[in-house]
Protein backbone atom coordinates (compact mmCIF):
# COMPACT_ATOMS: atom_id res chain seq x y z
CA UNK A 1 0.00 0.00 0.00
CA UNK A 2 1.73 3.16 -1.34
CA UNK A 3 0.34 6.48 0.19
CA UNK A 4 1.10 9.36 -1.35
CA UNK A 5 2.24 11.98 1.64
CA UNK A 6 2.51 15.26 -0.97
CA UNK A 7 0.70 15.82 -3.85
CA UNK A 8 0.32 18.87 -6.16
CA UNK A 9 -2.60 19.66 -8.65
CA UNK A 10 -1.86 22.31 -11.10
CA UNK A 11 -0.19 24.21 -8.95
CA UNK A 12 0.01 27.80 -10.54
CA UNK A 13 2.37 30.81 -8.99
CA UNK A 14 2.60 34.62 -10.46
CA UNK A 15 4.71 37.05 -9.30
CA UNK A 16 4.08 40.67 -10.42
CA UNK A 17 2.66 39.46 -13.63
CA UNK A 18 5.46 37.01 -14.58
CA UNK A 19 4.71 33.42 -14.48
CA UNK A 20 7.34 31.35 -12.15
CA UNK A 21 5.19 27.86 -12.03
CA UNK A 22 2.34 26.98 -14.54
CA UNK A 23 0.29 23.64 -13.84
CA UNK A 24 2.80 21.95 -12.25
CA UNK A 25 1.81 18.22 -10.82
CA UNK A 26 3.38 16.23 -8.56
CA UNK A 27 3.13 13.31 -6.22
CA UNK A 28 5.51 12.13 -3.63
CA UNK A 29 4.95 8.84 -1.90
CA UNK A 30 6.50 7.93 1.71
CA UNK A 31 10.10 6.38 1.52
CA UNK A 32 10.46 8.49 -1.88
CA UNK A 33 13.24 10.25 -2.56
CA UNK A 34 12.47 12.68 -5.31
CA UNK A 35 15.18 15.29 -7.00
CA UNK A 36 14.05 18.09 -8.94
CA UNK A 37 16.63 19.69 -11.59
CA UNK A 38 16.67 22.26 -14.03
CA UNK A 39 18.58 26.17 -15.13
CA UNK A 40 18.72 28.85 -12.63
CA UNK A 41 15.32 30.62 -12.07
CA UNK A 42 13.00 27.65 -13.60
CA UNK A 43 11.12 27.52 -10.44
CA UNK A 44 12.51 25.02 -8.15
CA UNK A 45 13.24 26.76 -5.33
CA UNK A 46 9.94 28.20 -5.40
CA UNK A 47 8.27 25.41 -5.88
CA UNK A 48 9.38 24.20 -3.10
CA UNK A 49 8.56 27.71 -0.78
CA UNK A 50 5.20 26.78 -2.07
CA UNK A 51 5.16 23.82 -0.66
CA UNK A 52 5.65 24.96 2.65
CA UNK A 53 3.26 28.07 1.79
CA UNK A 54 6.04 30.83 2.65
CA UNK A 55 4.71 31.58 -1.04
CA UNK A 56 1.53 32.95 -2.19
CA UNK A 57 0.18 30.36 -5.01
CA UNK A 58 -2.54 31.91 -7.89
CA UNK A 59 -4.29 28.66 -8.59
CA UNK A 60 -4.04 24.80 -7.49
CA UNK A 61 -3.81 22.96 -4.51
CA UNK A 62 -1.14 21.36 -2.18
CA UNK A 63 -1.69 18.68 0.23
CA UNK A 64 0.23 16.93 2.88
CA UNK A 65 -1.58 13.67 3.25
CA UNK A 66 -4.70 14.75 3.78
CA UNK A 67 -4.81 18.55 4.56
CA UNK A 68 -4.55 21.36 2.06
CA UNK A 69 -1.28 23.73 2.49
CA UNK A 70 -2.64 26.92 2.18
CA UNK A 71 -0.40 30.18 3.38
CA UNK A 72 -2.95 32.27 5.98
CA UNK A 73 -4.47 28.91 7.11
CA UNK A 74 -5.20 28.45 10.74
CA UNK A 75 -3.51 25.17 10.75
CA UNK A 76 -0.51 26.05 9.20
CA UNK A 77 1.73 25.95 11.82
CA UNK A 78 0.33 22.33 12.82
CA UNK A 79 1.14 21.45 9.46
CA UNK A 80 4.69 23.00 9.01
CA UNK A 81 6.07 21.41 11.74
CA UNK A 82 5.48 18.08 9.58
CA UNK A 83 7.35 19.26 6.69
CA UNK A 84 11.44 19.36 7.23
CA UNK A 85 12.69 22.39 5.56
CA UNK A 86 16.68 23.32 5.00
CA UNK A 87 17.91 26.31 3.14
CA UNK A 88 20.91 27.28 0.93
CA UNK A 89 21.96 29.08 4.18
CA UNK A 90 21.60 27.00 6.64
CA UNK A 91 19.38 29.81 8.52
CA UNK A 92 20.20 28.37 12.19
CA UNK A 93 19.71 30.95 15.04
CA UNK A 94 23.18 32.94 15.69
CA UNK A 95 21.75 33.58 19.43
CA UNK A 96 21.38 29.82 20.34
CA UNK A 97 23.77 26.97 20.34
CA UNK A 98 23.74 24.15 18.14
CA UNK A 99 21.43 22.30 20.72
CA UNK A 100 19.52 25.11 21.58
CA UNK A 101 18.94 25.70 17.76
CA UNK A 102 17.74 22.08 17.45
CA UNK A 103 15.52 21.48 20.99
CA UNK A 104 13.77 25.42 20.07
CA UNK A 105 10.96 23.93 18.00
CA UNK A 106 10.80 20.38 19.54
CA UNK A 107 10.34 21.78 23.05
CA UNK A 108 8.56 25.17 22.29
CA UNK A 109 6.11 24.16 19.10
CA UNK A 110 5.66 20.69 20.32
CA UNK A 111 6.53 20.60 24.07
CA UNK A 112 7.51 17.73 24.39
CA UNK A 113 10.46 16.97 27.46
CA UNK A 114 13.49 18.53 26.93
CA UNK A 115 15.69 15.33 28.28
CA UNK A 116 14.21 13.05 26.02
CA UNK A 117 14.49 15.43 22.66
CA UNK A 118 17.98 16.02 23.72
CA UNK A 119 18.67 12.81 23.65
CA UNK A 120 17.39 12.09 20.21
CA UNK A 121 19.14 15.08 19.42
CA UNK A 122 22.40 14.02 20.74
CA UNK A 123 21.93 10.78 18.44
CA UNK A 124 21.60 12.55 15.32
CA UNK A 125 24.55 14.77 15.46
CA UNK A 126 26.38 11.84 16.64
CA UNK A 127 25.50 10.11 13.33
CA UNK A 128 26.53 13.21 11.51
CA UNK A 129 29.71 13.67 13.21
CA UNK A 130 28.82 16.80 15.08
CA UNK A 131 28.41 15.42 18.83
CA UNK A 132 30.98 17.59 20.18
CA UNK A 133 29.65 20.50 18.60
CA UNK A 134 26.39 20.73 20.93
CA UNK A 135 27.36 23.95 22.82
CA UNK A 136 29.15 25.52 19.72
CA UNK A 137 27.62 28.63 18.43
CA UNK A 138 26.75 28.44 14.39
CA UNK A 139 28.99 31.27 14.14
CA UNK A 140 32.56 28.68 14.92
CA UNK A 141 30.85 26.26 12.70
CA UNK A 142 32.25 25.64 9.09
CA UNK A 143 29.41 25.71 6.10
CA UNK A 144 29.39 21.76 6.04
CA UNK A 145 29.26 21.81 9.48
CA UNK A 146 26.53 24.08 9.85
CA UNK A 147 24.40 22.52 7.49
CA UNK A 148 24.29 19.34 8.55
CA UNK A 149 23.30 20.57 11.88
CA UNK A 150 20.11 22.41 10.25
CA UNK A 151 19.32 19.26 8.84
CA UNK A 152 19.45 17.45 12.33
CA UNK A 153 17.35 19.84 13.53
CA UNK A 154 14.33 19.90 10.77
CA UNK A 155 14.61 15.98 11.70
CA UNK A 156 14.34 16.06 15.62
CA UNK A 157 10.81 17.61 14.40
CA UNK A 158 10.24 13.94 13.28
CA UNK A 159 9.05 15.53 9.56
CA UNK A 160 6.54 13.59 7.49
CA UNK A 161 8.59 15.20 4.18
CA UNK A 162 11.96 16.77 4.16
CA UNK A 163 12.66 19.06 1.48
CA UNK A 164 16.14 20.40 0.67
CA UNK A 165 16.38 24.09 -1.26
CA UNK A 166 19.79 23.61 -2.63
CA UNK A 167 21.65 22.81 0.59
CA UNK A 168 25.13 22.34 -1.04
CA UNK A 169 25.25 25.87 -2.91
CA UNK A 170 26.38 28.10 -1.03
CA UNK A 171 29.36 25.56 -0.05
CA UNK A 172 32.96 24.96 -0.52
CA UNK A 173 33.38 22.15 -2.76
CA UNK A 174 35.49 19.76 -0.24
CA UNK A 175 32.01 20.37 2.08
CA UNK A 176 29.60 19.27 -0.49
CA UNK A 177 30.39 15.57 0.17
CA UNK A 178 29.73 15.56 3.99
CA UNK A 179 26.38 17.43 3.59
CA UNK A 180 25.27 14.39 0.72
CA UNK A 181 26.27 11.60 3.09
CA UNK A 182 23.98 12.82 5.29
CA UNK A 183 21.26 13.07 3.13
CA UNK A 184 21.82 9.55 0.97
CA UNK A 185 21.91 8.10 4.90
CA UNK A 186 18.39 9.21 5.26
CA UNK A 187 17.62 8.33 1.90
CA UNK A 188 18.23 4.60 2.82
CA UNK A 189 16.68 4.92 6.24
CA UNK A 190 13.57 5.39 3.86
CA UNK A 191 13.17 9.05 4.54
CA UNK A 192 10.60 10.59 2.00
CA UNK A 193 12.26 13.83 0.32
CA UNK A 194 12.35 16.11 -1.64
CA UNK A 195 15.63 17.88 -2.98
CA UNK A 196 16.36 20.73 -5.20
CA UNK A 197 20.03 20.30 -6.14
CA UNK A 198 22.72 20.94 -9.20
CA UNK A 199 24.56 17.90 -8.22
CA UNK A 200 23.97 15.27 -11.07
CA UNK A 201 26.07 12.41 -9.97
CA UNK A 202 24.62 13.04 -6.36
CA UNK A 203 20.95 12.91 -7.86
CA UNK A 204 21.89 9.47 -9.83
CA UNK A 205 22.90 7.96 -6.73
CA UNK A 206 19.91 9.10 -4.15
CA UNK A 207 17.04 9.64 -6.58
CA UNK A 208 14.07 7.31 -6.81
CA UNK A 209 12.46 9.85 -9.40
CA UNK A 210 13.87 12.94 -11.03
CA UNK A 211 11.99 16.20 -12.32
CA UNK A 212 13.27 18.18 -14.75
CA UNK A 213 11.56 21.65 -14.39
CA UNK A 214 12.06 24.96 -17.06
CA UNK A 215 10.08 28.04 -17.38
CA UNK A 216 7.86 26.83 -14.35
CA UNK A 217 6.57 23.31 -16.04
CA UNK A 218 7.93 20.03 -15.63
CA UNK A 219 9.44 19.24 -18.90
CA UNK A 220 10.16 15.77 -18.30
CA UNK A 221 10.65 13.10 -15.31
CA UNK A 222 11.45 9.50 -14.98
CA UNK A 223 14.05 7.50 -13.06
CA UNK A 224 17.72 8.54 -12.88
CA UNK A 225 18.67 6.50 -15.71
CA UNK A 226 15.82 7.35 -18.16
CA UNK A 227 16.03 11.26 -17.29
CA UNK A 228 20.28 11.79 -16.86
CA UNK A 229 21.44 8.86 -19.15
CA UNK A 230 18.87 8.61 -22.13
CA UNK A 231 16.50 12.12 -21.46
CA UNK A 232 13.98 12.60 -24.38
CA UNK A 233 13.42 15.76 -24.85
CA UNK A 234 15.74 18.53 -26.96
CA UNK A 235 16.10 20.55 -23.64
CA UNK A 236 16.83 18.29 -21.26
CA UNK A 237 19.59 17.46 -23.09
CA UNK A 238 20.92 20.67 -23.44
CA UNK A 239 20.95 21.25 -20.07
CA UNK A 240 22.26 18.09 -19.32
CA UNK A 241 25.14 18.89 -21.51
CA UNK A 242 26.43 21.62 -19.04
CA UNK A 243 27.42 19.17 -16.81
CA UNK A 244 29.51 17.37 -19.07
CA UNK A 245 33.13 18.24 -19.63
CA UNK A 246 34.87 16.48 -23.34
CA UNK A 247 38.18 16.96 -23.93
CA UNK B 1 36.68 75.39 48.62
CA UNK B 2 34.07 75.15 51.69
CA UNK B 3 34.26 71.78 52.53
CA UNK B 4 31.93 72.88 55.31
CA UNK B 5 29.27 73.49 53.15
CA UNK B 6 29.64 70.25 51.10
CA UNK B 7 29.45 68.52 54.39
CA UNK B 8 26.61 69.99 55.28
CA UNK B 9 24.45 69.67 51.98
CA UNK B 10 25.59 66.36 51.01
CA UNK B 11 22.84 65.08 52.58
CA UNK B 12 20.44 67.29 50.04
CA UNK B 13 21.93 66.23 46.80
CA UNK B 14 21.65 62.34 48.43
CA UNK B 15 17.81 62.51 48.41
CA UNK B 16 17.63 64.73 44.94
CA UNK B 17 19.90 61.49 43.43
CA UNK B 18 17.41 59.00 44.75
CA UNK B 19 14.63 61.49 42.90
CA UNK B 20 16.87 61.61 39.97
CA UNK B 21 17.19 57.77 39.89
CA UNK B 22 13.75 56.80 41.03
CA UNK B 23 12.24 58.92 38.20
CA UNK B 24 15.08 58.04 35.46
CA UNK B 25 14.23 54.60 36.10
CA UNK B 26 10.87 54.18 36.58
CA UNK B 27 10.38 57.09 32.88
CA UNK B 28 13.24 54.96 31.10
CA UNK B 29 11.25 51.06 31.78
CA UNK B 30 8.03 52.91 30.11
CA UNK B 31 10.30 54.19 27.19
CA UNK B 32 11.40 50.67 26.78
CA UNK B 33 8.23 48.92 26.97
CA UNK B 34 7.12 52.25 24.48
CA UNK B 35 10.07 51.43 22.33
CA UNK B 36 9.66 47.87 22.01
CA UNK B 37 6.20 48.11 20.79
CA UNK B 38 6.82 50.84 18.70
CA UNK B 39 9.02 49.04 17.13
CA UNK B 40 7.13 45.52 17.06
CA UNK B 41 4.34 47.52 15.53
CA UNK B 42 5.97 48.94 12.77
CA UNK B 43 8.39 45.49 12.01
CA UNK B 44 4.84 43.96 11.31
CA UNK B 45 3.59 47.08 9.54
CA UNK B 46 0.48 46.79 11.17
CA UNK B 47 -1.61 49.34 9.12
CA UNK B 48 -3.25 52.34 10.69
CA UNK B 49 -1.09 51.91 14.10
CA UNK B 50 2.19 51.88 12.28
CA UNK B 51 1.28 55.39 10.87
CA UNK B 52 0.30 56.57 14.39
CA UNK B 53 3.81 55.18 15.63
CA UNK B 54 5.46 57.05 13.01
CA UNK B 55 3.74 60.15 14.02
CA UNK B 56 4.41 59.53 17.63
CA UNK B 57 7.93 58.95 16.90
CA UNK B 58 8.35 62.67 14.71
CA UNK B 59 6.66 64.10 17.64
CA UNK B 60 8.20 63.05 20.66
CA UNK B 61 11.94 62.87 19.08
CA UNK B 62 11.33 66.84 17.31
CA UNK B 63 10.31 68.44 20.49
CA UNK B 64 12.41 69.67 23.29
CA UNK B 65 11.95 67.29 26.92
CA UNK B 66 11.54 70.93 28.26
CA UNK B 67 8.13 71.65 25.85
CA UNK B 68 7.21 68.02 26.68
CA UNK B 69 7.01 68.79 30.30
CA UNK B 70 5.74 72.17 30.53
CA UNK B 71 2.69 70.88 28.06
CA UNK B 72 1.79 67.98 30.67
CA UNK B 73 2.69 70.20 33.86
CA UNK B 74 0.77 73.73 32.77
CA UNK B 75 -1.45 72.75 29.73
CA UNK B 76 -2.98 69.31 31.31
CA UNK B 77 -4.62 71.03 34.52
CA UNK B 78 -6.24 73.54 31.94
CA UNK B 79 -8.04 70.84 30.34
CA UNK B 80 -9.05 69.35 33.59
CA UNK B 81 -6.53 66.41 34.02
CA UNK B 82 -4.88 67.14 37.18
CA UNK B 83 -1.17 65.86 37.41
CA UNK B 84 2.02 66.06 40.06
CA UNK B 85 5.08 66.88 39.26
CA UNK B 86 6.44 63.39 39.97
CA UNK B 87 4.14 61.74 37.02
CA UNK B 88 4.88 64.37 34.68
CA UNK B 89 8.36 63.66 34.93
CA UNK B 90 8.05 59.98 34.47
CA UNK B 91 5.21 60.24 31.42
CA UNK B 92 7.73 63.13 30.22
CA UNK B 93 10.62 60.71 30.14
CA UNK B 94 8.55 57.43 29.08
CA UNK B 95 7.40 59.59 26.04
CA UNK B 96 10.53 61.03 24.86
CA UNK B 97 12.50 58.14 25.26
CA UNK B 98 10.04 55.71 24.07
CA UNK B 99 10.98 57.12 20.62
CA UNK B 100 14.35 57.11 20.92
CA UNK B 101 13.98 53.71 21.83
CA UNK B 102 12.08 52.64 19.35
CA UNK B 103 14.72 53.89 17.02
CA UNK B 104 17.42 51.36 18.50
CA UNK B 105 15.22 48.30 18.62
CA UNK B 106 14.02 49.09 14.98
CA UNK B 107 17.69 48.85 13.42
CA UNK B 108 17.89 45.89 15.93
CA UNK B 109 14.96 44.57 13.78
CA UNK B 110 16.17 45.70 10.37
CA UNK B 111 19.35 43.70 11.09
CA UNK B 112 17.90 40.61 10.63
CA UNK B 113 16.66 38.79 7.66
CA UNK B 114 13.55 37.83 6.30
CA UNK B 115 14.67 34.44 5.99
CA UNK B 116 15.33 33.48 9.75
CA UNK B 117 11.56 34.19 10.35
CA UNK B 118 11.12 31.83 7.29
CA UNK B 119 12.87 29.05 9.35
CA UNK B 120 11.59 29.89 12.14
CA UNK B 121 7.80 29.02 10.93
CA UNK B 122 8.89 26.33 8.38
CA UNK B 123 9.91 24.93 12.15
CA UNK B 124 5.70 25.77 12.85
CA UNK B 125 6.91 28.19 14.77
CA UNK B 126 3.54 30.69 14.68
CA UNK B 127 3.97 34.17 15.12
CA UNK B 128 4.51 35.08 18.47
CA UNK B 129 6.88 32.17 18.82
CA UNK B 130 9.39 33.37 15.96
CA UNK B 131 9.03 37.13 17.35
CA UNK B 132 9.62 35.74 20.98
CA UNK B 133 12.22 32.96 20.50
CA UNK B 134 14.03 33.94 17.22
CA UNK B 135 13.55 37.80 16.23
CA UNK B 136 13.52 39.58 19.40
CA UNK B 137 16.25 38.13 21.09
CA UNK B 138 18.34 39.00 17.80
CA UNK B 139 17.08 42.21 17.22
CA UNK B 140 17.39 42.94 21.02
CA UNK B 141 20.95 42.31 21.02
CA UNK B 142 22.13 44.18 18.40
CA UNK B 143 19.90 47.21 19.72
CA UNK B 144 22.35 47.06 22.75
CA UNK B 145 24.70 49.75 22.18
CA UNK B 146 22.09 52.40 21.07
CA UNK B 147 19.83 51.47 23.91
CA UNK B 148 22.56 51.87 26.45
CA UNK B 149 23.25 55.41 24.87
CA UNK B 150 19.29 56.03 24.85
CA UNK B 151 19.86 55.35 28.59
CA UNK B 152 22.41 57.56 29.42
CA UNK B 153 21.01 60.04 27.02
CA UNK B 154 17.57 59.95 29.13
CA UNK B 155 19.38 59.77 32.19
CA UNK B 156 20.82 63.00 31.93
CA UNK B 157 17.91 64.69 30.57
CA UNK B 158 16.19 64.37 33.88
CA UNK B 159 17.80 67.66 34.49
CA UNK B 160 15.17 69.39 32.84
CA UNK B 161 13.02 68.21 35.85
CA UNK B 162 13.94 71.34 37.55
CA UNK B 163 12.08 73.46 35.75
CA UNK B 164 8.65 71.83 36.62
CA UNK B 165 9.95 71.82 40.35
CA UNK B 166 11.41 68.66 41.16
CA UNK B 167 13.38 68.70 43.44
CA UNK B 168 16.11 66.66 41.73
CA UNK B 169 20.14 67.29 41.46
CA UNK B 170 19.50 69.97 39.27
CA UNK B 171 17.16 71.65 41.11
CA UNK B 172 18.66 71.37 44.35
CA UNK B 173 21.78 72.68 43.01
CA UNK B 174 20.18 75.97 41.62
CA UNK B 175 18.45 76.22 44.57
CA UNK B 176 21.44 76.04 47.03
CA UNK B 177 23.39 78.18 44.51
CA UNK B 178 20.59 81.58 44.98
CA UNK B 179 20.54 81.04 48.55
CA UNK B 180 24.56 80.67 49.64
CA UNK B 181 25.88 81.79 46.73
CA UNK B 182 28.43 78.93 46.57
CA UNK B 183 28.44 78.20 42.76
CA UNK B 184 31.76 76.03 42.57
CA UNK B 185 30.85 73.68 45.79
CA UNK B 186 27.35 73.57 44.13
CA UNK B 187 28.38 73.01 40.76
CA UNK B 188 31.06 70.36 41.77
CA UNK B 189 28.91 68.21 43.59
CA UNK B 190 26.08 68.46 41.00
CA UNK B 191 29.13 66.92 38.49
CA UNK B 192 30.17 64.72 40.67
CA UNK B 193 26.59 62.94 41.25
CA UNK B 194 25.51 63.33 38.44
CA UNK B 195 29.08 60.80 37.33
CA UNK B 196 28.30 58.56 40.63
CA UNK B 197 24.86 57.77 38.73
CA UNK B 198 25.78 57.38 35.07
CA UNK B 199 29.71 56.06 35.44
CA UNK B 200 28.38 52.94 36.51
CA UNK B 201 25.56 52.87 34.23
CA UNK B 202 28.23 53.14 31.20
CA UNK B 203 30.62 50.64 32.88
CA UNK B 204 27.80 48.30 32.69
CA UNK B 205 27.00 49.03 29.66
CA UNK B 206 30.08 48.18 27.87
CA UNK B 207 30.39 45.19 29.83
CA UNK B 208 26.81 44.32 28.68
CA UNK B 209 27.14 45.03 24.63
CA UNK B 210 30.75 42.81 25.12
CA UNK B 211 29.07 39.99 26.74
CA UNK B 212 26.03 39.98 24.11
CA UNK B 213 28.19 40.43 20.92
CA UNK B 214 30.37 37.41 21.95
CA UNK B 215 27.40 35.03 22.90
CA UNK B 216 26.68 34.34 19.49
CA UNK B 217 27.53 37.26 16.90
CA UNK B 218 30.07 38.47 15.43
CA UNK B 219 30.16 36.64 12.32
Amino acid sequence: MEENILTVEHLRKEYEGNVILDDVNLSVKRGEVVVIIGPSGCGKSTLLRCINALENIQSGTIRLQDEVIEAGAKNLAKIREKIGMVFQNYELFPHLTVIENILLAPVKVQKREKKEVREEAVKLLERVGLKDKAESYPRQLSGGQKQRVAIVRALCMNPEILLFDEVTAALDPEMVREVLDVMLELARQKRTMVIVTHEMQFAQAVADRVLFIDEGKIMEQGTPEELLQHPKTERTKQFLNIFHYEK
Amino acid sequence: MNWEYIHKFLPLYEKAAGLTIKLGVIGILFAIIIGLACAVIQYYKIPVIRTIVAIYIELSRNTPLLVQLFFLYYGLPKVGISTNAETCGIVGLAFLGGSYMAESFRSGFEAIDQIQEESAMSLGMNTYQTMRYVILPQAVSISVPAFVANIIFLLKETSVFSAISLMDLMFTAKDLIGLYYKTTESLILLVVFYLLILLPVSMFGTWFERRVRYAGFGT
